[in-house]
């Protein structure tokens, strides 16, 4: 089966700093690979690269198979790649359906934005992902952290995603949201996409993916699948940088 | 939330709510209320000081004009303050788009292009080269921003000395004028549309706005979205309607006086008939900078671009990530300020009738003031074109209303200045109590 994803030796630098160094990692469909390692180990800018969002400085990332480009958001967005960045790259003062659709606009004939369309779509997707939602018209400031949080789903959502890539994604809610997001992992891995998620909480990690990839100071320590370790094998790894001795 | 408060505090709510209620189901911004209402206030206190003078129709007419030229700058001075950027070299770039279009006037037209002057084509040669002039210099300050990341505060600090000496070298430091009689016409008293036109105008301009209003509730009906209830709907039109055509009519009833009619007349060979009137009606630089509002806000709500503004201003890296262009987003948006510039040096010299050195000098604190009086938040993604022209007017109004009382030209500018700080503290607290922005 070739893989959906395929990072091949990805490397960057800023300055004099290693940030990703000789990565490889894939993903095929259907799979949640979790990203784990400190602050600075170079999960997020590993993933800004296949979101378009910075340019490696070597390496070769394929999709579907195929050799991929992939020079700013747009070409990420063209290959279906969605992202729910760490600070969840809302545009504060704009209200949902407008974030939802930013740089993406349904537009009326004669090329102008069509905001009821947009609105009435937006209400939909929300009807299904967060049946609370109900400020549609409200700037995304007066959103909870939950909700807000919904708002960068639905974008991905919507879109129709096949390769969803989720920063963070339970940083900043609570145990009720935080049900609702995992909840959410698990339906759209069933209908077939590729996610990779970052985060530094071992145990949400162990439950939610099926294989989780260690960084340490821009190395790739191993990729392992989660019912061949135990939480302290992973934990070893994030501190010691080294590979577990396997138990069996 | 819904669970029920004592007995009292429910019923204050209550009223509270209704008050609310009525305002929601106008749908009516509160800032603009507050803005008309400081606005009517300014101008009832300087009509009682002045004895009634503040608000004659010739007086309305004079300061309708006098605010056009900032007023048309404040527009483009929104964008630029809701992505984040400053412009401090609007004044300057205004000479240089005036000077530009006093030398094609009457010199390098008629030099190299052989066009006697008064030639027709003169003054629509020149506005384009003014405009083009502005655009230009706009968009390469905006390159300078946005691609080679210099701040726009730097960079346009630098342009107020360039543009305004780039300025005096195109015309070696002279008054360039007269300027063209048909360009002239821009200007304010010395084109204005007379008392037919101006119905034809404030009509058309009625009827526009009520079916763009009618358009929009049938566009939420479709959508089934709520709309608001009839009566305020209709309630809405009437001020609307009221608002248009009773502008028209106080512009229409000042009359030209008589001794300038019997000048025109026989500027024409005709003689007067006994008993001729005629009214000044809208002036066509008025009449500009309602179609410049007009598209401007436009841009801002209905388009791409005045969506991706607003995005930018709001969170430029959540912007980027959407995949938008912010660097060539801040060239588009210095364009557009410099091509505003343009007509407002069209409107400004034609005022004045020619091209000054100093023309537009300071007029960039005027248009920072009055986008930032009218509403605009400097840290950006909140702004409006309305607030903004508002802005220049009540600026406006405190300047000529201190002129008519006789205040001391430094107690004026002691004055605007005052308002200008508490007017954005107004506006802080205002927002850290609707919470919005």
């Amino acid at each position: 089966m070739t893989p959906l994803v395929d990072i091949r030796n990805i490397s960057i630098a800023f300055g004099g700093v290693q940030a990703v160094d000789d990565v490889s990692i894939d993903l095929f469909p259907g799979e949640v690979v979790g990203l784990l390692g400190h602050n600075g180990a170079g999960k997020s800018t590993l993933i800004k690269i296949l979101s378009g969002a910075y340019k490696a400085d070597s390496g070769e990332i394929w999709i579907d198979g195929e050799r991929a480009t992939i020079n700013s958001p747009r070409d990420a967005r063209a290959y279906n790649i969605e992202t729910i960045h760490q600070t969840l790259a809302l545009a504060d003062n704009l209200p949902a359906p407008a974030n939802l659709f930013l740089g993406r606009e349904l537009r009326t004939m004669f090329g102008f934005l069509d905001d009821s369309r947009m609105e009435a779509e937006t209400t939909k997707i929300m009807a299904r992902l967060n049946p609370n939602f109900k400020k549609i018209a409200e700037p995304v400031s007066a959103l909870s952290g939950g909700q807000r949080q919904s708002v960068a789903i639905a974008r991905a959502v919507y879109f129709n995603a096949r390769i969803l890539i989720m920063d963070e994604p339970t940083a900043a809610l609570g145990v009720h949201e935080t049900k609702m997001v995992a909840d959410l992992i698990m339906e759209l891995k069933a209908q077939g996409l590729g996610i990779f998620l970052i985060s530094h909480d071992t145990r949400e990690m162990m439950d939610l993916c099926d294989r989780v990839s260690v960084m340490k100071n821009g190395q790739l320590i191993g990729t392992e699948r989660v019912e061949d370790v135990t939480e302290d094998d992973i934990l070893s790894m994030i501190i010691m940088g080294k590979k577990a001795e396997k138990a069996a | 939330m819904s669970t029920p408060d004592t007995p009292n505090r429910t019923q204050s709510g209550g009223q509270k709510a209704n008050k609310k209620s009525l305002i929601d189901a106008l749908e009516l911004d509160t800032r603009l209320l507050g803005m008309i209402g400081a606005f009517i206030l300014v101008a009832i206190v300087f009509n009682v000081l002045t004895d009634g003078r503040f608000l004659t129709p010739r007086n309305i007419f004079n300061l309708t004009i006098q605010t056009v030229s900032v007023a048309i700058m404040a527009t483009g001075m929104v964008f630029v303050i809701v992505t984040r950027h400053i412009d401090l070299s609007v004044g300057a770039l205004l000479a240089t788009c005036s000077a530009v279009m006093a030398m094609m006037q009457t010199a390098w037209l008629p030099q190299f292009l052989d066009l006697p002057l008064g030639h027709p084509l003169i003054p629509w040669l020149a506005i384009a080269a003014g405009i083009i002039t502005g655009g230009v210099i706009g968009a390469f300050q905006g390159w300078l921003t946005g691609y080679l990341l210099i701040p726009a505060f730097i960079v346009t600090l630098g342009g107020l000395l360039v543009w305004r000496n780039a300025a005096w070298y195109l015309t070696n430091g002279q008054t360039i004028g007269p300027l063209d009689s048909t360009f002239q016409m821009f200007g304010g008293i010395n084109g204005t549309m007379g008392e037919f036109w101006s119905w034809v105008v404030g009509i058309a301009a009625t009827l526009a706005a009520l079916a763009a209003l009618w358009a929009k509730r049938r566009d939420k009906q479709r959508h089934e979205f709520p709309v608001k209830p009839l009566w305020a709907e209709v309630a809405l039109g009437g001020v609307i309607a009221g608002a248009i055509l009773g502008l028209i009519g106080v512009l229409n009833s000042y009359q030209v006086p008589a001794a300038r009619l019997q000048r025109d007349f026989a500027a024409r060979g005709e003689t007067m008939p006994e008993g001729f009137t005629a009214a000044y009606g809208l002036p066509i630089s008025v009449l500009l900078l309602i179609i410049v509002a007009v598209v401007m806000t436009v841009i801002a709500r209905r388009t791409a671009l005045g969506r991706y503004i607003f995005a930018t201003g709001g969170n430029p890296q959540a912007a980027e990530l959407s995949g938008i262009n912010t660097r060539m987003l801040t060239v588009k948006v210095f364009a557009i300020m410099g091509a505003l510039c343009a007509i407002s040096a069209v409107v400004a010299s034609a005022r004045l009738t020619n091209h000054s050195n100093d023309i537009g000098t300071l007029d960039e604190l005027r248009v920072i003031a009055a986008a930032v009086i009218g509403g605009t938040a400097l840290a950006g993604g909140i702004g409006t074109i309305y607030g903004a022209i508002l802005g220049a007017l009540i600026m406006q109004s405190l300047q000529s209303g201190m002129a008519m009382v006789g205040v001391d030209a430094p107690l004026q500018n002691i004055v605007v200045g005052s308002v200008l700080v508490l007017a954005v503290l107004i506006d802080i607290i205002y927002r850290r109590r609707t919470g919005k922005g």
